[in-house]
Order: C-alpha cells, then structure tokens, then sequence
C-alpha cells in the first residue's frame, strides 16, 4: 500500500538538489528515447546546448525568447501571488499586438521614436484592460477568473483571424490573407544585436522586483494572496488592489505584444503569441513566484525551444520529438515540485493488532 | 481494577522537538484518569499515540498486560479505544443512526433495524439521551458531543479519551457529562479526561497525571488535593491564581451601541437588538456559548459585518458601517485581536516583521514599505513578550500557538488603541502566557482604554471584568455585576434565562 503525507519543510539546499536530480532524471529518461531513435543522445544534448548558445548569432536568437517569456511570466506573476489564476497572457499578448499593430499602420509617417512610445503605450493599455475585464467581473459577481480569462484567449486569436481576412488585409498581398508589413518606422531597433525589448526587461524586471517586494502595493498583493478576509481586517481595499495588479498583470503582456510585432515578426498574424502565454504559466509557477528566479527560468525554456528547432534540423527528427523533449522536462520539473512537498510511505499489509515482544 | 494500557517509556519527536520524553502512564478499567499539562506539555501527542495516528520513536504499549503495536488508527478502535476530539467528526446532514453506522464495514440496511435498537439501549443505559433518528445539525454542541461518545461506544470502545469536552460546554451541559462519564466508569470504562480547568479535573478523578515539558511530572491520587498543587505541578512553581482587577477609572463613554443588529449571510441574525455602552478604563467581559453572537458583535464594530442596523458610536463618531480603512483614516485608534487568529488577524505564511506591518503600513509615509520600522516593531515585541522565536524572520505559522497570540496581542496593543476588542485572547495558552496577555489587558485598562474581552471561561471572565454581558443567540440576555452574579447564574443567562438581582448598574 502507498500512503502519502505532507513532508515538514525542506532545506533549500535540499530543494535544489531535488530539482536539479528531476532534470537529471528527465534527460536521463529522454536518453532511450533518442537512443531508440538511433541518436547518441549525449551528442544530441551537446547540440541542444550549442545549438542555442554556440555563438553569439544564436544567444541573441535564444534571448529573443527570454523576453517575452520573462515579460509575460512577470506579468502572470503579479496576479498569481494575488491566487488570481490569470491564464489569459496569451490573450493579453495578442490584444498588445493588435493594439501596436494599428497604431504601426495607420501612422506609419510618425518619427520613428514617437512612433514607437506610442505602440508600447497603447499595447500596454490594450493588454491591461484585456485583464482588467475578468478582474471586474471577479470584484463585482465574483466569477470565476480561470475560465474568464482562458475564454478571452480564443477571442483575442480569433480576432487576428479576423483582422487579417478582412479589414486589415493587405491589397498588396497578391490575394494572400496576411496583414501588411510594418514601415521602418515602426520596427524596434537592434542593440548588439537583439531588438531593444531586452532593454525594456531590464527595466520592467526591476520595476516588478520594486513592486512585489518594497512597494506597499506588492504588500497588498501579498496580503490578499494570503487571505482577504486578513487584507479586509488590516484595512486594505481588497477590489482596488485586484483591479490595479491585474490591469498591470495584462499590461506586461500587452508589452510582449508590442515587442513580438515590432521587435520580432514586423507584422502581425495569428501566430503572434504562439503558445507563450502558457508557457510564461509555467515560468511563472516554476518560479515560485519569485521575481528574480523568472529570468533564469526563462533562460533555460528558451534554450530548450531554441535548442530544439536546431536538433531538428540537425538531427532531422520531426518538431514532435522536440516538443516530448520540452514536456518530459517540465513533467520531471513539476514532479520534482511534488516531491519536495510529500513523501511516500510504502508499507506492507496492516500488520496483526498484537504482536509478542 | 484491571490495567488496560499502560504505557512504558514513551518516546516522540518532532523534528528538533521532544513532545514526549519517556512517558510513563498507566490506565485502570473503572478509572478516570485526568491528563493534564500546559499547552505543549505533550499531552496530544501521547494520546494520539495511544489512538494510533502516531507511531512512538521509543517505548512500550501494553494492552492487558500484552506488548503491542499499535500502527494505525484502525487497530486503535479495534482494541476499544475511542477518542473523542474538540472538534466533532460528524456528517451534519445525517442522522445519529447514520453517522454510527458510516465506515463500518457491516452489512448495513439489512440489519439498520438492529442497530437501531442497539444504539437506543446505549443511549439509555449510559444515560446520553439521543435520539438515533435526528438530524445532526439541528442538535446543540452538547449533543453532538454524546452522539461522539455513542459512537464511539458503539464501535465496542472500553478505553475513552476525551480531549477537552467541556471547552464548549456551559456549567449545566457539565454536569450532564460528568454523569455520563460517571456511568462509564460504573461499567468498568477506562476514560482519560484532558482538561485545563482544574475544579473540574479535582471533581471527577480518581488519578491525575501531570505533563510537564513532554515529562511525567506526577501521577497524583486524588484525595486532599487543591489546585494549587496542580499548578504548582503544571508549571513548576505556584501561581498566584487571582488575576487582578485594577479599579475602574473614568465615566467618559468610549464605545456606544444602540440596538445593533447583524444579518448573517444565511439571512438569520447574527446579532438582535445589542445595546451597551462601554467607558474608559473598562472591561466589558462577554459570556456565551460559542456562536451566540460573539463574533458578529467584534466584527460589526470593527468594521467587518456589511449588513447592520442600529448605532455604533466611538467618542461621539458614528461609525456604524465603516470599513476598517476608513476607520483607521478617520483616525480612530481600535485594535481587534481577532478569533481566528491565522486566519484573519495575521498571515501565517509571512514572517513577524511583515505581520507587524500589517497594521502599519498604511500610516507609513509614500509608496514604498519601510520594513525596518517594522523589523525595530517586531525585535521589541519579541523582547517585551518573550516570543520563542529563533528569529523576526520566521514565518507565524512556525511558531507555537501561544507565541502566535503573543505576536498579535502585542501588535494590537503597541498600537495604544482607545478601545481594544479581544476574542479569546488566552484560549489554547499555557496558563503562564495566559496571565501574561491578562497583565497586559489590564496595563491598558489602567492607561484609560476600553476592553471588550469576549471570553469562555467563566472564571477568567468574573475575575477580569468590572461587568460581564451575557449572551444568548445573538442576544444580549443581561449585563451582570461580577461581584455579585456566580457561575452559575451566567450559566443560566447563556441559555437565555433572565436572572434578577445581578444586573450591573450602567
């Protein structure tokens, strides 16, 4: 029979070595899967690794990663603390993107710098009202903000599908249903040779380290994860502080938005946020909600996804595999999560009530 | 007399700490035998021991003279043991029968019948007084408890274990239980009895062993003993038992109540018709069986109930309705030391310094938090209060129930409030920290500031207050004179009888 309790609280040092093992155990297992492939697999770690560190074209490929998972997971991060489940990043994502998108092609003659402040605000916003929605409508009927927020997801996609067959179509497109490209104008600028979003990060990462851990809203936030009926008691105005952390929550993602469009793709189409909203869920989880750790664990997913796409030209093995890669990974990640926190206890059948002794 | 259990040497850690450190204890049939101890005297422990949820790290269980284990609770009830917890194990919306026969393994609806009968003839022959068929939620606590006791019975327990019964009980529904425990042990019942209240411990015993920092202090007889030799045991030197009661001072209002009312969620009321008032200098004890009313009345005041009627005054503000921000913006210093003390009071996830911040942040200046302030705050309590804390930086939820109290009494009454609302203050405590939070409210009374001190027992209530509010679903049945209102009477009004004669003058 397997029983499982609640472990008492572990040594830090002790977590981290769980952690690192689970990963171990993770490509270890992933190992016979390569191998019965008929790839070395040590050969095919090496790669995973050269692939997105090697040389400084593909770091700067890898960072381009970083930011926006380490954005959105920031983002996420602030609503999480609140155990406000804000899964609609992805949405929030896109909505920035629409947002930076038509003001890039309806004033595409606006000076470059003026230009470009003016699609990181009004992304900022987009992306901050898309979450102040389901926050309203938490604060007022109390709904459920899971389900809110995952909904507003499929909106916000179908909305580019929208935006790209019909009003923004492109004439010069040649009947191909894409939206059209940006004007010069509207592009960020590389600096040693990443788009100038890295900038941004650095700024918003120190910003979110200001608010969750000096600033008296952070406190709040803090507070009201814990318990509202604590928050009510100490004298805070638990509605407001969920409006304002999640109108912020969803503005870090509407930036993501503006930084993909200009910074990344120079247009805007459906594949926008490709599945970063969810992926920056789990940085943020893997993160423990803890600022400084979402640009590591950033680093590392995005050396995964770089990584992959380069085994797979190199390996020629299909994009799947590179993605059981990515899940065995984050499956041993969050098993490791649940042994920290419980133990087994493996124990024979109920022994007989007296024993002699 | 048989010696059912005896226990020889019994070991248990937790981590770092010795709950239990070679505890000898021995049970007779026919026996009450009183467990006593401080908070963390490792009382608990022992007895969960003994019903199987912990497994010893060293010693000796003996079950009629036969060594055993015992690995789960499953063996426990097998071998007649049954205990009956402070908070009842009970499906609400079932009937007595049902709850009986739930987790047995029996072919139940065929034989329900039998059972039922089985279950009448324990009920009269320990004199419990249950109707298998009724509800459990439409009975009273005191109920519930006998339907435990049944149940237990039920399930062939000769060995029972009571963990503080008569917490919820008034001194009426006591005596009921005394009774019933005494036909146990007519029938050769084996009980353990864990109480804090000593009079009562003196009055149904035959031994009582005392537990003292996880030892076995003494095994006592009970004849020629007091309670001063049950403290003096309990905490190694003797008390002085008396609280103080510092003179009243002033005659200027702080708190005003006018026919206050509370609806409680679930459309009932909560509170009806409350009126009182309360003067500088003051405590304002409150009597009540537990969900009479209490809680309504501190969070109205504090600012937490949404739906009331009537007035709430505080020196001439109306402040009825209020929310706690805007009572604290209106400047008025109130403190409320909450029942649920993790729950509401403090974050348990978060350190002493943050949870000394919680009623300080929002007077500090700018945006940012200023910690440090906090942090002096904090040292300074833990200093003043002696907190056992390795540091300011643990989490609450570490530290032990009594020093929880003591982090947020401290941090209410640091905050010099004009009127201080304390529900419970010194339950689950040891009775040195106890007296300590006692000291403590008087300092304040003494300094000219308010105290609503809702309190359980009776005696800590007619010693520390200058007049005690009673109250009876959710209303106040008289506000008594403790000079000259017994137990007995308070007893009495907290099941809503009106008695004459020991009213308090305004």
């Amino acid at each position: 029979m397997i029983r499982i309790s609640k472990r008492a609280e572990m040594p830090q040092r002790k977590k981290w070595i769980v952690r690192l093992l689970g990963i171990v155990l993770a490509l270890v297992v992933m190992s016979f899967f390569f191998l019965f492939l008929g790839h070395n697999p040590l050969e095919v770690y090496q790669t995973l690794i050269t692939g997105s560190l090697g040389n400084y074209n593909r770091f700067a490929r890898t960072i381009e990663f970083v930011i926006p998972l380490s954005l959105s997971a920031l983002g996420i991060m602030i609503a999480f603390k609140m155990k406000f489940w804000n899964i609609g990043a992805e949405g929030q994502i896109v909505v920035g993107a629409i947002a930076a998108t038509y003001i890039a092609l309806n004033f595409s003659e606006l000076h470059t710098v003026l230009l470009l402040s003016t699609m990181f605000i009004v992304a900022a916003l987009a992306g901050g009202i898309y979450a102040f929605i389901p926050a309203f409508f938490k604060v007022k009927f109390n709904t459920n903000e899971t389900l809110f927020t995952l909904m507003l997801n499929y909106i916000a996609l179908r909305l580019v599908v929208y935006l790209q067959y019909g009003p923004w179509r492109d004439p010069g497109a040649r009947g191909f249903p894409k939206i059209a490209n940006f004007s010069q104008n509207a592009r960020l600028p590389d600096i040693f040779g990443i788009h100038a979003g890295w900038i941004i990060l650095i700024i918003v990462f120190a910003l979110v380290y200001l608010l969750m851990n000096k600033s008296k809203l952070g406190y709040e936030i803090a507070v009201i994860g814990e318990s509202q009926k604590t928050a009510n008691y100490a004298g805070m105005n638990v509605s407001k502080v969920i409006l304002i952390a999640l109108f912020l929550s969803g503005a870090l993602s509407g930036i993501v938005g503006m930084l993909q469009v200009s910074g990344v793709n120079y247009t805007l189409s459906r594949q926008v946020s490709g599945g970063m909203g969810f992926t920056a869920i789990i940085i943020a989880w893997l993160s423990q909600i803890k600022v400084v750790l979402v640009p590591i664990v950033a680093f590392f997913f995005a050396m995964l996804v770089q990584g992959a796409t380069f085994i797979r030209t190199a390996f020629q093995i299909p994009q799947s595999i590179a993605e059981v890669l990515q899940a065995t990974v984050l499956f041993f990640a969050l098993g490791s999560e649940f042994f920290i926190n419980y133990k087994l206890h493996f124990e024979k059948k109920a022994k007989g009530r007296v024993q002699n002794g | 007399m048989e010696k059912v259990i005896e226990l020889k040497g019994i070991v248990k850690t937790f981590g770092s700490v010795l709950a239990n450190d070679h505890i000898d204890f021995t049970l007779q049939s026919g026996e009450i035998h009183s467990l006593l101890g401080e908070n963390g005297a490792g009382k608990s422990s022992l007895m969960n021991v003994l019903a199987g949820v912990y497994q010893p790290d060293g010693g000796e269980i003996y079950f009629k003279g036969e060594r055993v284990d015992i690995p789960s609770p499953r063996h426990s009830i097998d071998m007649g043991i049954g205990m009956i917890h402070q908070h009842f194990k009970l499906v609400e919306a079932h009937t007595v029968l049902e709850n009986m026969l739930a987790g047995m393994s029996k072919g139940l609806l065929s034989r329900k019948k039998t059972y039922k009968k089985q279950v009448i003839e324990l009920s009269q022959k320990y004199g419990l007084d249950i109707d298998p068929d009724s509800i459990i939620e439409d009975l009273s606590v005191a109920q519930k408890q006998r339907v435990e006791i049944l149940k237990v019975l039920f399930r062939g327990a000769t060995i029972l274990i009571l963990d503080e019964p008569t917490a919820v009980l008034t001194p009426q529904e006591t005596e009921k239980l005394f009774t019933i425990i005494d036909n146990l042990k007519k029938n050769d019942h084996a009980i353990v009895f864990i109480s804090h209240k000593l009079d009562e411990v003196l009055a149904i015993s035959d031994r009582i062993t005392v537990l003292r920092n996880g030892k076995n202090v003494a095994t006592l007889e009970n004849d020629n003993l007091d309670t001063s030799i049950l403290i003096s045991n309990m905490v190694g030197k003797t008390l002085d038992l008396a609280i103080d009661r510092p003179t009243k001072l002033g005659e200027n209002k702080i708190l005003e109540v006018k026919d206050l009312s509370v609806l409680r969620p679930d459309g009932a009321f909560g509170l009806k018709d409350v009126s009182f008032d309360l003067y500088d200098g003051e405590v304002l004890g409150v009597a009540g069986l537990a969900g009479s009313g209490q809680k309504e009345l501190c969070e109205a005041i504090a600012g937490l109930q949404e739906k009331l009627t009537g007035t709430i005054i505080f020196k001439g503000d109306d402040i009825t309705g209020s929310t706690p921000r805007q009572i604290i913006k209106k400047g008025i210093s109130m403190s409320f030391v909450p029942e649920d003390r993790l729950g509401m009071g403090l974050v348990a996830s978060m350190d002493l310094v943050d949870n000394v911040l919680l009623k300080a942040y929002l007077k500090q200046p700018g945006v940012f938090v200023n910690r440090k302030e906090a942090r002096f705050e904090a040292e300074k309590l833990v200093e003043k209060l002696s907190i056992d804390t390795p540091s300011v930086d643990i989490s609450v939820s570490k530290l032990s129930g009594g020093n929880i109290q003591k982090v947020l009494l401290g941090r209410e009454i640091e905050l010099q409030p004009e009127l201080i609302i304390t529900a419970y203050p010194a339950r689950g405590l040891d009775i040195g920290s106890a007296y300590k939070i006692y000291d403590l409210l008087n300092e304040q009374k003494q300094n000219g500031n308010g105290i609503i001190f809702i309190g359980e027992d009776l005696d800590v209530l007619l010693q520390i207050s200058d007049r005690i509010m009673v109250m009876c679903n959710g209303e106040v049945t008289g506000i008594v004179d403790p000079e000259k209102a017994t137990k007995e009477d308070i007893g009495y009004m907290m099941v809503g009888r009106k008695i004459e004669g020991v009213i308090a003058n305004d």
